[in-house]
């Protein structure tokens, strides 16, 4: 950590800094104010989710849960075995020995049956009730504030500067995904193709499709969107679709945290504590031409 | 500039400290914080109350979503207590519930007395409706009863009331000071609803023990806990603060929120 600054600071001369043209404000108050929001509520809701998940640990596909007959997609249990108490997780009837995380963990000498482990859920222990508090106070927090991001983008021009899809974007696609494999990345005030993908996938795909399929478990929004389960295709299948794009949520964190790391933790920071951003130095007739933005 | 640097470098490293802290005590820390009655518990229940005006908003007295016949593919899974071993039940089920009653008090006009047969010459409701439990699962089932409203009606609600509260026959926890039986409540607006009926049939059958004999309430638009089992006494009440701990349920008494409509 501190080498990296001392080096950033060592190409920074104290100078430039107050008219220092590479340094660009880049996220409005509305953005950063609203991802740190997301980022806590989503922490909470994850872990409280998983324990909710805890009380049930099998999904299904359907209008109900077989129990006369199946329609179970996924489960994680444990079972006894000759060597003692495992824990399995089975997809589609494939099973596999999970022991340690899904089905049977905790500590040497006191594991217990629990689907997902103590450490993944909110509260530690086994408690439905109060994960449900947790779970649906924040649901209320992220809604809220999906639609306040929604209202400010749509004024402050976020949206339309910097997440709408162009022509363009479909064009740098391929090299958008080489760079991104070779973890070259270009710090410009706009974002590249699949950053716009990832941002707006989650924005406009996963995180409206996780309020529906969670309104759509409701009973009481049942009575209000009757057709909700009925496009989505019933309870269960509500439930399962939102158990995966919680799964699809995570994925998009764990390489959001990574992209940071290869971009440049500090920088990719500031941005979205203060706005301020440090692009790239303008090109000086180097082999790598800046691409028009 | 460079003081402005540093003392951002600072403030990074320190945030990022407290979070992996945070991280590192497996959220135990939060723990402590969510008991029943803790202030900040306290605080995230409100939420439910946003919730239940919400949703009695949107709502309205529309109906729950029914089924067809084809959708039953199975017997309903019966959850909680599934035989109650209280004498005074077991005493009522050798019986067939001939000396069963359902007490109908508190704030009403006409206190009632009912039995099974009574109930079942009133005008009765079927529905086939999925159930809902709390743990996640579903299962769609066809219900026969007698409308919740219809028996308030015929006691005569005082307009002081705003809650039913329903008392049961099985034990469902044991306390210092004597067994817990089984509790919960709802609101008029739920009690008066067209689908919230006191069921004495399923899937064209009796009720079995299992599922609540003789007599459970449906409750269409909530989780299955709001609907209890096995009824003994339903009391039209103004509040609950003094029943059981306070918060209108047994469920509800250890930390499920009192409205299930989500």
């Amino acid at each position: 950590m501190e080498s990296v600054a001392r080096s950033q600071s060592a190409i920074e001369p104290d100078t430039a800094a107050p008219k220092d043209a590479t340094l660009i404000y880049r996220q409005s108050r509305w953005t950063r104010l609203t991802h740190w929001l997301w980022a806590i509520s989503l922490f909470f809701m994850l872990l409280s989710g998983l324990q909710i998940f805890n009380a049930r640990p099998q999904l299904y596909i359907g209008k109900e849960s077989g129990f006369a007959y199946d329609n179970t997609i996924f489960a994680i249990g444990a079972e006894n075995t000759a060597n003692g108490p495992r824990g399995y997780t089975e997809i589609f009837g494939k099973r596999f020995d999970t022991t340690g995380v899904l089905g049977w963990s905790g500590p040497a000498g006191r594991e217990t049956s629990r689907a997902f482990p103590s450490w993944a859920t909110i509260p530690s222990y086994y408690d439905l009730g109060t994960a449900r508090v947790v779970h649906f106070f924040f649901a209320w927090i992220l809604t809220t504030t999906l639609v306040v991001w929604l209202v400010a983008s749509l004024i402050n021009g976020h949206l339309r500067r910097d997440l709408a899809p162009r022509i363009d974007d479909l064009r740098r696609l391929p090299r958008d995904i080489a760079d991104h494999a070779r973890f070259k990345f270009r710090h410009r005030r706009e974002y590249n193709t699949l950053q716009k993908m990832a941002y707006g996938g989650v924005m406009f795909v996963l995180l409206p499709l996780m309020i529906i399929t969670g309104l759509a478990m409701s009973p009481s929004m049942n009575a209000v969107l009757p057709f909700l389960n009925d496009l989505l295709g019933g309870r269960q299948t509500a439930r399962t679709i939102h158990f995966i794009v919680m799964l699809l949520l995570v994925a998009f964190f764990i390489i959001h945290i990574l992209m940071i790391f290869a971009a440049g933790p500090i920088n990719e920071l500031r941005s979205i504590i203060t706005g301020w951003y440090r692009t790239d130095p303008p090109a000086h007739g180097s082999k790598t031409p800046q691409r028009s933005a | 500039m460079a003081k402005f640097v540093i003392s951002r470098r600072k403030f990074l490293t320190s945030a990022s400290l407290g979070v992996s802290g945070i991280m590192l005590s497996g959220c135990d820390a939060f723990d402590s914080q969510l008991r029943v009655g803790d202030g900040l518990r306290s605080f995230l229940e409100g939420a439910n109350g946003l919730t239940w005006r919400a949703q009695r908003l949107l709502a309205g007295d529309s109906l729950a979503p029914e089924f067809t016949e084809a959708d039953i593919r199975q017997p309903q899974r019966p959850n909680g207590v599934t035989a109650p071993d209280d004498d005074v039940y077991k005493g009522l089920l050798a019986n067939n519930f001939a000396d069963w009653r359902l007490e109908v008090s508190g704030l009403v006009e006409k206190p009632l007395s009912l039995t099974r047969e009574q109930l079942m010459n009133m005008p009765s409701r079927t529905q086939i409706t999925r159930h809902d439990c709390v743990e996640g699962w579903s299962c769609i089932a066809k219900w026969t009863g007698t409308p919740l409203s219809l028996v308030l009606d015929q006691a005569v609600v005082k307009p002081q009331a705003r809650y039913v509260m329903f008392h049961c026959l099985d034990t469902i926890d044991r306390s210092l000071s004597g067994d817990i039986k089984y509790y919960g409540s709802i609101d008029l607006i739920d009690a008066r609803h067209p689908q919230t009926i006191l069921a004495y049939g399923l899937n064209g059958k009796p009720l079995p023990v299992e599922n609540g004999a003789p007599l459970r309430v449906r409750v269409e638009r909530q989780i299955g806990y709001k609907m209890p089992k096995y009824l003994r006494k339903i009391e039209l009440v103004d509040g609950f603060a003094t029943i059981g701990g306070g918060r209108g349920g047994y469920w509800e008494d250890n930390g499920y929120d009192w409205y299930g409509g989500i």
